[in-house]
């Protein structure tokens, strides 16, 4: 099932800095890039000032299949633990993508009985409003 | 390692204070504080004079000149804070290196939290609307998804662990009905003659799926303090000094708190690993030689997880190891939180814990191992770790 959202309680927005405009932005174009060291090529999530491996500070974005599997899953049924914005339940998923890094999201549609570790996920993008559209997941064919 | 070894059996803790365990304190978290360092003095044999350093916990409110004005402490010539969940056993590290070089003669730890009754912030709220960059990150990439409590980030390495090893959530059971078998002994702690079942656990409902109620600790308000001194004063005061043997803290590429589903493997806690082989190698003590252990329960599957980056067991054999629970309770082969821990005692962020492992050493736990001589504490299980090694001798 599709999240929903109580339009009482916003979503609360991510805090975008010059570390990491560059992947919200890419976000509202729909598309999904990750933080890539233009020196040793080492794909980073999340975005952050300096190359844990080679210690560059030369950063580009690059674009992701938009592909990968879940990693790991919850399922926030219990109102006090979870964001009073959203009906619960809700699904919070960990996704490796097929180029390495994990992101975290939601599943866009699905039920809890059909998710399990190791299911083949694709990106969607979910605008919620006019001024915020989240990276979402749902399932595709292996 | 050559610093850390010099302090080996230099200093010991020598006194030792804690509030009620309650759900509403109606006390200001300053008062508990000034009045269980007060408790804790008694315990030494020492008075607010005496005292000349103060290690707080950076999210506590009560700072260092706000106990000073209030207890007639004249003249501190060391205090500053540690951070996380894994602070414990990290700030009676700051004090024993305070103590052993000669930077303070008697030190005290404290924290006194309000956790049940006021209302907990989430941590980017806490203070003004500032905000760190650890906070940012959890901020940034995982409040606009609904995740932002604790618990979410907790039954994420949990149902990794599970996948790996093939466990069913019912077998994480044993860990808080050990605790609260403990904690039913406890006078003091909030679950006194309350223990659970098997069964109750089964029927707990769930939090965040797979973690249940029974999973969880409950917020409390309580205060603990410390007193650290120089092995050669603790011959002076009141109570039989437990030592500090090994300690050390630690905080890996990747640490973040509760965050390890970014690396791998998730449950394999890195930070409590190096702590341990530290701790294990700075104190000479082997782990057969450990009397009981007091781990981070906040979280129930904690424990197998940590037994097994502790070396007490080796990876993904954690939960076979707590089966049945008997290993574990009282009487057994390595008793785990012998006061209740955070599950069967009460949650003052793993402070308690190091309480217990000074009474084991003492000799006076409502859970006591007969003769016990060496306790191992460890603090802050999936995030910046610490842990301790505490000793009669």
């Amino acid at each position: 099932m599709v999240m929903e959202y109580s339009p009482a309680i916003p979503l609360l927005r991510p805090l975008v800095t010059l570390d990491n405009r560059g992947f919200w932005d890419a976000i509202k174009q729909h598309k999904l890039v990750f933080q890539k060291c233009k020196d040793c090529g080492l794909l980073i999530h999340r975005p952050r000032p300096m190359c844990p491996r080679c210690n560059s500070q030369e950063m580009e974005w690059a674009p992701s299949t938009g592909r990968g599997r879940i990693y790991t899953w919850v399922n926030f049924v219990y109102a006090n633990a979870a964001y009073p914005g959203i009906k619960i339940p809700y699904l919070v998923v960990v996704v490796e993508m097929e180029e390495g890094v994990r992101i975290l999201s939601n599943m866009y549609d699905a039920k809890r009985e059909d998710i399990y570790i190791g299911m083949p996920v694709e990106v969607v993008f979910d605008d919620i409003a006019d001024d915020l559209t989240l990276p979402k997941f749902k399932r595709r064919e292996a | 390692m050559t610093v850390m070894r010099s302090i080996k059996n230099k200093t010991a803790i020598v006194g030792i204070g804690m509030s009620k365990f309650s759900r509403d304190s109606q006390r200001t978290e300053l008062y508990l504080a000034c009045q269980t360092i007060k408790a804790a003095l008694d315990d030494a044999g020492l008075t607010p004079e005496d005292i000349d350093g103060l290690v707080k916990q950076t999210d506590d409110a009560s700072d260092e000149h706000a106990i000073t004005s209030s207890m007639g402490m004249g003249n501190l010539t060391y205090f500053g804070e540690c951070r996380w969940n894994g602070a414990p056993c990290a700030m009676v590290m700051r004090a024993a290196m305070g103590v052993a070089a000669g930077a303070a003669n008697y030190i005290v730890v404290y924290r006194a939290v309000n956790g049940a009754s006021k209302r907990r912030m989430i941590p980017s709220m806490r203070t003004s609307g500032q905000m760190s960059t650890s906070d940012l990150l959890q901020w940034t990439f995982h409040a606009p998804f609904g995740h932002m409590s604790e618990v979410g980030r907790v039954a994420m390495i949990v149902r990794r662990y599970m996948h790996e090893y093939n466990i069913k959530s019912d077998q994480f059971g044993c860990v808080p009905v050990v605790c609260r078998e403990h904690g039913a002994k406890n006078p003091n702690g909030m679950f006194y003659k309350k223990p659970v079942t098997i069964e109750d656990y089964r029927k707990s409902k769930m939090i965040v799926e797979p973690l249940r109620k029974l999973d969880c600790y409950e917020e409390a308000d309580a205060a603990v303090a410390l007193v650290v001194t120089t092995a050669e004063r603790a011959k002076d005061l009141k109570q039989r000094p437990a030592y500090v043997l090994g300690v050390s803290q630690n905080m890996v590429l990747e640490t973040e708190e509760l965050n390890t589903y970014y690396r791998s493997p998730v449950a394999a806690f890195s930070e409590m690993a190096q702590v341990g082989k530290k701790i294990f190698s700075m104190s000479g003590v082997a782990h057969k030689d450990i009397d009981c252990v007091q781990l981070d329960d906040s979280y129930g599957p904690f424990v197998p997880m940590q037994l097994e980056a502790l070396g007490f067991c080796k990876r993904g054999e954690g939960v076979d190891f707590c089966k049945g629970g008997d290993r574990i309770r009282s009487g057994g082969e390595l008793p785990l939180n012998t006061s209740g821990g955070s599950l069967g005692e009460g949650h003052i962020y793993g402070m308690n814990h190091i309480v217990e492992a000074v009474r084991q050493i003492r000799g006076i736990s409502t859970a006591q191992v007969k003769d016990a001589e060496l306790v191992l504490v460890a603090s802050g299980a999936g995030g910046p770790a610490s842990g301790l090694i505490l000793g009669g001798k």
